[in-house]
């Protein structure tokens, strides 16, 4: 939904992702971007270059941040050092709600570094969903969780990858980032119909939505970030839009990245879907 | 699952067929993960056991260029793997992958020649160092005024904790310099996906320094990261201040105690604070 308790009730326009080919680039041109989403764990630092470059950034710009590290699904409980230098980043930012991404991703203290995919699982859902909660309580930000791309399936699941998603979020009582590229790498890789996703989930929740870039291989796809946007996720942006409203979008391009404009260009096509539902809506 | 994801890889870059008891790997991928009309469970594990480990080498591979030239590519590879496998990620960020290199150094001659080993593990401190130092905790400067009016014998300088205090036995910082030179290192972020094989591009080889003992101080300004050679008596001086010696102790420390040229050491070491001074190296 465009402004709602899950994105602290803002309406931000296009965003695209704050990335270190760019910074030069926007710190001296200084473009017109509706906002930027960064890298929690990027700026978990203590100081020096990147927390100066993102005190410079805030001076100009509005900043959504997103994690790739919380794990909401691994097994272990929550780090509260980890908490506190997330909530350290929060004030510093101000960010109007905070997503990371419905997977796991660490055993006792390990990382995999990568976004896993879970066992749709009610124990899972149950489990997840707490640590969401506790992590909202502590930050005191809402929390969007995101629907990951996958390559494998669990024989353990018990539901679909948008049932156990509307569990998560309606059990944890957050908002969802729908992304619509990694809907569609897994309903490939998958063989379900994304149309059927999209329907399904409480669009009521929806905080955020990413599109992105991915790469066919023989037998799968994989979400690689590293190309524009494809025309059949378009069009399941496009779908998502006229069933959440105009919402928060953000392209992401996180390989072979290519110029500031030539991302920030792609990441606009976003508005003539956006401008459609405008009309849709004038017209009724 | 976890442990099939970090179990390394075989020469070939793919998947072992045998788990770690010896049972085939596709059995027992088989006991959790579907296959589709196009994977095997075998399969579809598989790329997430691949990914994992194009991922972490990919980032090992850009923090340590300086050790790559000392051990040569193809065994800095071999190296990287067998480090990961004992030393995996303990840290939600990959910054700190090679957080315990310099131990596993210690523990495996094996990877450097003998007539190597110390420059491997002079390189490695020192690229280390330049990690810590770039995103570093920077306190308030200490001034002039601070200073007035303080007994040096129980005056007790703190030092910023970004900065670095190295001893080598090997010039490794011009070393370094060479190598970088060489180098471009900007990494992906927050894809999902890795798409790239491993790295083994054949570079000119940079000529390895011959012994000198050499004493450097990592330091930064205006955050970018610099190299500051130290005379022996003046990184005495700073480590004994950095361990909480006071100032007139640290000092006397540092010189034999003979009272020769008592001037030119005075000189020396106020040129020496005048210099540390003016580069904010003490904090409040």
């Amino acid at each position: 939904m465009p402004a709602n308790r899950f994105n602290g009730f803002t309406n931000l326009g296009v965003g695209i992702g704050l990335r270190i080919p760019h910074y030069d680039h926007i710190l001296t041109r200084k473009p017109a971007v509706d906002w930027f989403e960064i890298i929690s764990e990027n700026f978990m630092v203590d100081g020096g270059r990147p927390l100066q470059i993102l005190e410079r950034i805030l001076e100009q710009y509005r900043v959504v941040q997103h994690g790739v590290s919380m794990y909401f699904g691994s097994a272990e409980p929550l780090n509260r050092m980890h908490l506190k230098r997330l909530k350290t980043l929060v004030k510093r930012t101000q960010t109007p709600w905070l997503s990371d991404h419905l997977c796991w991703g660490s055993v006792d203290g390990t990382y995999t570094h990568d976004l896993l995919p879970m066992p749709y699982t009610f124990a899972a859902a149950r489990f997840t969903a707490q640590k969401i909660r506790e992590t909202r309580d502590f930050l005191e930000v809402p929390i969007a969780v995101e629907n990951v791309s996958s390559y494998a399936e669990f024989h353990a699941s018990e539901m679909t990858e948008w049932e156990f998603l509307s569990e998560v979020v309606e059990l944890a009582d957050c908002g969802i980032l729908l992304d619509v590229n990694n809907i569609y790498v897994s309903s490939k890789n998958h063989s379900f119909n994304p149309y059927d996703y999209l329907d399904s989930v409480p669009h009521n929740r929806v905080a955020q939505i990413h599109i992105a870039g991915h790469s066919k291989y023989e037998k799968y796809i994989l979400d690689t970030h590293d190309h524009p946007v494809l025309n059949n996720v378009w069009k399941l942006y496009a779908h998502a839009v006229r069933l959440v409203g105009d919402t928060a979008t953000l392209l992401e391009w996180d390989d072979r990245i290519p110029s500031f404009q030539e991302v920030h260009r792609e990441a606009l096509k976003a508005n003539q879907f956006r401008k459609t539902l405008h009309h849709e809506y004038v017209a009724t | 699952m976890a442990g099939a994801i970090m179990h390394p890889l075989t020469p070939q870059n793919r998947m072992q067929l045998r788990w770690k008891d010896g049972r085939r790997t596709s059995d027992v991928a088989a006991t959790f993960i579907k296959p589709n009309d196009r994977l095997t469970s075998f399969e579809r594990l598989e790329i997430y056991n691949r990914q994992y480990w194009f991922r972490l080498l990919d980032c090992f591979y850009e923090d340590f260029p300086g050790l790559r030239a000392v051990i040569g590519e193809r065994k800095f590879m071999k190296l990287a793997e067998s480090y990961i496998e004992r030393y995996p990620s303990q840290s939600f960020t990959l910054r700190n992958l090679g957080s315990r290199l310099e131990t596993f150094l210690g523990e495996e001659s094996r990877w450097t020649a003998s007539h190597n080993h110390q420059l491997a593990l002079d390189t490695v401190r020192f690229e280390w160092a330049q990690i810590e130092a770039f995103d570093g905790e920077a306190r308030p400067i200490l001034t002039k005024e601070d200073l007035e009016g303080k007994d040096p014998s129980r005056l007790r300088l703190k030092l910023q904790p970004y900065l670095q205090l190295l001893e080598f036995e090997y010039p490794v910082d011009d070393f370094l310099i060479a190598i970088k030179k060489r180098e471009s290192s900007l990494r992906s972020e927050a894809s999902n996906a890795m798409n790239a094989e491993r790295k083994t591009t054949r570079r000119k080889k940079t000529p390895l320094p011959k012994p000198q003992k050499t004493f450097v101080a990592v330091h930064r300004m205006n955050h970018v990261i610099y190299f500051k050679n130290l005379e022996p008596e003046a990184y005495r001086i700073l480590l004994a201040l950095k361990k909480g010696v006071t100032l007139k102790a640290a000092c006397a420390a540092a010189f034999s105690p003979n009272n020769a040229d008592m001037g030119k050491k005075i000189e020396r070491v106020q040129r020496w604070f005048q210099n540390w001074m003016s580069l904010g190296w003490f904090c409040k």
